[in-house]
């Protein structure tokens, strides 16, 4: 296997990437280790976790495979579709229909010898902290806000003040036409990506009237069929925009109603782009922001060069501007900010007791506060209903509440969010 | 690999570490404990346990709809607050923004929403709904067009409507308190 491995990094193989790795430079992070030892972890140390494997994701992927990192693994929940074809550049027609993960880890492994990648079809829900936390960095190229929220917030709860290596750097990159933007996240000590989610374009969405009586684009006719038609004709049958037959039961009403309306425009694929709400990608805007990722995640990994502190955007819809700057954190992100507090306490307090030590004690003093833990509602202050379903837990005791170690959450109008506080039984 | 770590020992973020409680489920329990509603609207959660998924019942003590008892249905994803609440009105009721099947024609639970918007605020608009319909966004169109040119008329239909009456064959929910 050695041999085997040898064999694949022949002469010169590296020769540009080793040209920033054999030497400092003048901005060169101090624990940099110039040769031999930053070449042996980026090569057979470094293990980097791909998310998407779609328009930024088969960039990506190519990009970390020729900068010299051999062990990535990539998660993809998606198929391949015939409209990919022009910028996802690892498929090819005959693999339409089939994961993108297993395709683009085929493909890579194929056309760059002795590079590991282990594809996995499915949803990063699947995956529990453990697996997680193999990775020394994640990048994501994901298209929706969902799926950031959850591997945002799971990086964040994996940080562990007892473990270094449990804190994964974390670089986002997201495309929208023309816009992208690359970001270096490291959890807990910069801005996370949920202290940004303000600053968000909010989704097109237009008046319920309008689409109701005055329709006068096309849009509106579409989301007349997908927002009034659809449940009133289907009832609580969910609408699956990934199946084509809805799409085109949808793309009938949407027409019929156009044409009511005389309004020109609807088509089928139009109809199906707002209803997944697609916005036309740029092959060009994803190769500029995977290069982006892909360079940061070289500079973490080697320390070779400063990294970006913290976020990048460009904007190629006229010209080509791009700014850098830091996003400062959210002191009430209700991912990464607000506090924790270790608690230790007998497991014969009840709940009752546990609120009065909070609203006592000095470091926290915290009025009126709500308590959860992550399954299930402790206490609730209001509305009456809820606070007389969970008055009984104040007569209870905490260790039959939560389990050693559990964690409550608080919530409190004094506070700017919340506070975690992790319990320990004496 | 860059020694994040020193840093972070620099750093007074030290010793944090979060609860694995998701965003949206913080943020719901926090707009939910601190509702400041006033005495005509009131909350129901058939299952207390799940914070998600409840109903709100408007009782407007002024304006033409007084003295009926309107229902609405919440139900929060998982992506709040990026995404608003789905809002429906479970009756079938005779209101300019408010259509047969239930939907609510209000700005902040589609164009206008953004996340620093809370339950609180949305709960407020929807009564505000019953104080004011606004004919410039009809749902109801019919009854829009009622309320705009012929005001004695519109205000007889909602009576009527509110007592279970069914006008031009449709039939209307009894929602006058018993």
């Amino acid at each position: 296997m050695a041999d085997a491995q040898e064999n694949h990094d022949w002469e010169g193989r590296y020769y540009h990437i080793d040209q920033i790795l054999d030497a400092p430079g003048p901005r060169t992070d101090e624990g940099f280790m110039a040769g031999e030892g930053v070449k042996d972890f980026l090569r057979n140390q470094a293990k980097i976790l791909v998310i998407g494997a779609g328009g930024l994701g088969c960039e990506i992927l190519a990009n970390l495979a020729l900068s010299g990192f051999k062990d990535i693994h990539v998660i993809d929940m998606d198929t391949i579709d015939i409209s990919n074809l022009n910028r996802q550049f690892l498929f090819r027609q005959k693999d339409v229909g089939k994961s993108k993960a297993i395709v683009a880890a085929e493909f890579i492994m194929n056309r760059v010898p002795g590079i590991k990648v282990t594809p996995y079809f499915g949803k990063i829900q699947d995956k529990d902290n453990d697996y997680y936390l193999q990775f020394n960095l994640v990048i994501c190229g994901l298209d929706s806000v969902e799926a950031r929220r959850w591997i945002n917030a799971t990086l964040v709860n994996l940080v562990d003040p007892e473990n270094p290596e449990s804190l994964k750097p974390l670089i986002d990159g997201g495309t929208e036409g023309f816009k992208g933007q690359a970001r270096v996240i490291l959890p807990t000590i910069t801005s996370c990506y949920e202290c940004s989610l303000d600053m968000l374009n909010k989704p097109t969405a237009f008046p319920i009237c309008t689409i109701a009586n005055t329709p006068r684009l096309p849009e509106h006719c579409i989301e007349w069929a997908s927002v009034l038609e659809w449940p009133r004709v289907h009832g609580d049958k969910k609408m699956d925009t990934d199946d084509p037959d809805h799409i085109t039961w949808l793309y009938t009403i949407a027409a019929a109603r156009a044409k009511e309306f005389n309004i020109e425009g609807v088509t089928w694929s139009l109809t199906q782009g707002v209803v997944k709400n697609i916005i036309p990608a740029i092959a060009s805007t994803n190769a500029i922001i995977a290069a982006s990722c892909c360079n940061e995640a070289f500079k973490i990994a080697t320390s070779s060069a400063a990294y970006l502190n913290n976020y990048f955007m460009l904007i190629g819809i006229e010209g080509v501007y791009s700014y850098t700057f830091e996003h400062e954190k959210k002191s009430n992100c209700p991912v990464c900010g607000g506090d924790s507090v270790s608690l230790s306490i007998k497991p014969d307090m009840t709940l009752e007791e546990l609120i009065d030590l909070l609203t006592e004690r000095q470091d926290i003093q915290i009025k009126n506060p709500s308590l959860s833990t992550p399954t299930k509602q402790l206490y609730l202050r209001a509305p009456p209903q809820l606070e007389e379903a969970t008055r009984p837990n104040l007569f209870k005791t905490m260790s039959s509440l939560i389990p050693d170690g559990g964690e409550v959450t608080v919530t409190a109008g004094t506070l700017p969010f919340s506070l975690s506080l992790d319990i320990s039984y004496t | 690999m860059i020694k994040i770590w020193s840093m972070k020992k620099s750093e007074e973020a030290a010793g944090k570490k979060k609860p694995k409680t998701s965003a949206a489920q913080i943020r719901v329990q926090k707009d939910l404990t601190e509702l400041d509603l006033p005495s005509t609207m009131k909350t129901h959660f058939p299952d207390p346990a799940d914070l998600l998924n409840f109903s709100l019942t408007i009782t407007p003590d002024e304006g033409m709809y007084a003295g009926g008892t309107f229902q609405f249905s919440f139900a929060i994803n998982t992506n709040y607050p990026h995404d608003p609440p789905k809002v429906k009105c479970t009756q079938t009721i005779y209101h300019p923004n408010v259509d047969l099947g239930g939907n609510v024609c209000l700005n902040i639970l589609r164009e206008d929403w953004k996340p620093v918007l809370n339950l609180n605020a949305v709960m407020v608009g929807l009564q505000y709904l019953f104080l004011e319909p606004n004919t410039d966004d009809p749902l109801n169109k019919e009854a829009a067009q009622e309320m705009s040119k012929n005001r004695d008329q519109f205000l007889s239909h909602v009576k009527s409507s509110m007592r279970g009456a069914n006008i031009k064959g449709v039939q209307y929910t009894n929602v006058l308190v018993q």
